[in-house]
């Protein structure tokens, strides 16, 4: 309802951050015993123009949801910068955060985990109005009827509780909670992940409808390839606490320059055309607390070569917006043009 | 190894048959008058979504229902024999050995403290009837032939030290350790990432190629189903709405349901600008719509629809869908 911060000129992306990371000690340190750390983010940088969707895609342990979260500052990042409108998010002191917080809100996978089971359905959507003392009980219930139109939700679902509602409702609750402040930018976490396909479709277009309404930034988080396309304007593709491809969507799901990005993609069993041969790669997921030297991907990777063993492949541009982070994306992209894909 | 000519004989029984199986908790019917056939080494997938009754179904030819769950049906016919009158002390001859079965959640169906090489083993010498040596070789076999690295090694050791593909790989090796002829996987790759889905059902297809088993997956997910099964059964409320083969399912499908499900997918090989969605949820067991089942979101939905039930009818050749589009929105009779 109120705007926190000037908006600044349009060109400057909404949501910034650079070399990000997170060490997570694993374990307890006692006599005798060693820390163990797990970074599990490691160095990653994107923006997030606004009104733009980016999808972060990778498989479980990849940093996905820690980035999320770092971007929100619901953890503090070890290192890094979040910048958000202008605005080093870091450097604001508690207050100034609680404010900032309006704009920025987060949905979980799990909706019923998120909903206090002793509210009604009324009391938590306008929960975060009553935290933030913004409007009176009048002006807050008129809010809620807005709310509850706008993720297809009924009146009288108000003076209900979260379990008598089905898996989708209870995401539209989350959604209109997370909407209630405002807030320019969401990171979507699995949002629609754990939801049977037919209400995860109503769950996605649900969410694509309010970003066109209410102009929204989305920091989609997925491992599902598929929502992950139909949903982004911009992808980038997680693995072992790095960024290894950033690229607009039709360029990482169409021309995809990095080996991981290709393994991932054809391992989708997508091709609905009937009993099909799978083309996998071996191996297991690395221990993040423990990754491997180099390419952190070199011990899967079918191209693997020695410099990959030894040199960690820095994140580059290739193509006008597309980075990559391979030694050998440029093999990549002719062995593709050559019609032949690794 | 070798080849082997399939069994054709018309003389033999069925491989399995299953003709109106239902399962009721209490007044509550969640699986309501499924009938199917399975010939050897044919791979069935049965998709649904929550509350469709697709891993009753699975359980109930088992006979491994939850407590207060019945099965009720005409015959439950596993190579001639009808498991629904089968004694318990046959059942448990049967279950691990000539069908095999695997679960979605290796950690829970693991025991965490036994080494796998113990849980593997354990069944061997249950259906098999040997010793504890012959046991251990047995299970080292079954591990190297699911892919395990250094089965020798990882043979003492306990679920815990595995990674969710890995735990996965040791429930097909304790599914295969007695060479089933049938298995039944329910979900066996949905808590698993994508990479490593990949590498479970290609496993599972070697495997099925090698030993020519029958295999029946159950699964939420229509394209992982679609890519590795033959035929597939979708279930809708408990009942069977379509049937067909797999390549069908997608190019023609019969039922309203089944197209609602296909455009609900958001494609990974191309892009769509808005997903169709099936408006609605699903009914709970407990407050089912009278006639058709899917009416109440169904988008062709007629007057007739609500009053009668449509029969599981063929459109096609192997293709069977309950859906009154496709006998000219005559009644269906009720079954």
């Amino acid at each position: 309802m109120s705007q926190t911060t000037e908006t600044l000129a349009p060109e400057t992306p909404l949501l910034s951050v650079r070399n990000l990371r997170k060490e997570f000690v694993s374990g307890r340190a006692g006599l005798g015993r060693r820390k163990r750390t797990v970074l599990a983010v490691d160095g990653v940088s994107f923006d997030l123009e606004r009104g733009e969707t980016l999808g972060l895609v990778g498989e479980s342990g990849c940093g996905k949801t820690t980035t999320g979260r770092l971007a929100l500052r619901l953890l503090e990042p070890t290192s890094g910068e979040i910048t958000f409108d202008g605005r080093d998010v870091r450097a604001l002191s508690a207050s100034d955060m609680r404010a900032a917080r309006r704009d920025m809100q987060i949905i979980f996978q799990d909706p019923l985990g998120a909903l206090n089971p002793r509210m009604t359905v009324g009391e938590l959507i306008v929960e975060p109005l009553v935290i933030h003392r913004i409007g009176d009980p009048v002006s807050r219930e008129h809010r809620l009827r807005e709310l509850l139109g706008l993720v297809g939700l009924a009146d009288y679902h108000a003076s209900r509780f979260p379990h008598e509602f089905s898996g989708g409702q209870r995401q539209r609750i989350c959604i209109a909670r997370a909407l209630a402040l405002n807030p320019r930018f969401i990171v979507c976490d699995e949002a629609a992940s754990a939801l049977d396909v037919s209400i995860q479709a109503q769950i996605l277009n649900l969410l694509q409808d309010l970003k066109n309404q209410l102009g929204l930034t989305y920091l989609f988080i997925s491992h599902d390839l598929g929502v992950i396309r139909h949903i982004s304007d911009r992808v980038a593709v997680m693995y072992l606490g790095q960024i290894v491809e950033i690229a607009a969507k039709a360029e990482v799901f169409d021309a995809p320059l990095h080996p991981y990005t290709l393994a991932l993609l054809s391992s989708v069993p997508a091709n609905l055309q009937g009993k099909k041969k799978f083309h996998t790669i071996r191996g297991d997921v690395p221990n993040p607390a423990a990754p491997p030297p180099g390419c952190r991907f070199h011990t899967r990777c079918p191209m693997a070569q020695d410099i990959c063993r030894e040199t960690p492949p820095q994140l580059r541009s290739m193509k006008s917006g597309h980075q990559v982070a391979c030694h050998f994306a440029e093999k990549v992209d002719q062995d593709r043009n050559a019609g032949s894909p690794t | 190894m070798q080849a082997t000519t399939p069994p054709q004989a018309a003389i033999q029984p069925p491989f399995l048959e299953v003709r109106n199986l239902s399962v009721r908790f209490g007044g509550l019917t969640v699986v309501d008058g499924v009938s199917f056939t399975l010939a050897p080494g044919e791979v069935l997938g049965i998709v649904g979504e929550s509350g469709s009754g697709k891993s009753m179904t699975a359980l109930a030819l088992m006979r491994l229902l939850p407590p207060g769950g019945t099965v009720t049906g005409d015959s439950l016919l596993f190579k001639g024999e009808d498991l629904l009158v089968a004694e318990r002390r046959r059942l448990e001859e049967i279950r691990g050995g000539e069908i095999g079965m695997i679960f979605q959640e290796p950690m829970t169906a693991l025991n965490p403290v036994l080494t796998i090489g113990d849980q593997i083993g354990e069944t061997a010498r249950r259906h098999l009837k040997i010793g504890r040596r012959e046991a251990r070789e047995r299970s080292i076999e079954a591990l190297r032939r699911v892919g395990i690295p250094d089965p020798e090694h990882r043979v003492d050791e306990f679920p815990h030290q595995l990674s969710g593909g890995m735990r996965q790989r040791v429930m097909i090796a304790m599914a295969l350790v007695c060479g089933p002829k049938l298995l039944i996987a329910d979900e066996p790759t949905t808590a698993l990432d994508v990479t490593i889905q990949a590498q479970i059902l290609e496993l599972m297809q070697d495997l099925q190629e090698e030993y020519r088993m029958g295999i029946i997956m159950i699964s939420h997910d229509l394209s992982v189903v679609s890519s590795f099964t033959d035929r597939v059964m979708i279930m809708y409320c408990g009942q069977v709405v379509e049937e067909a083969p797999a390549s069908e399912v997608f190019d023609a499908p019969r039922h309203p349901y089944t197209e609602g499900l296909l455009a609900s997918i958001p494609a990974v090989d191309r892009d769509v600008e808005r997903l169709t969605a099936i408006e609605g949820a699903v009914p709970p067991p407990f407050d089912l719509p009278p006639g058709c089942r899917f009416a109440p979101r169904c988008t062709f939905a007629r007057p007739a629809c609500t009053t009668g039930a449509p029969p599981l009818a063929a459109t096609g050749p192997g293709h069977r869908a309950a859906c009154i589009r496709n006998t000219g929105y005559q009644f269906g009779t009720s079954t």
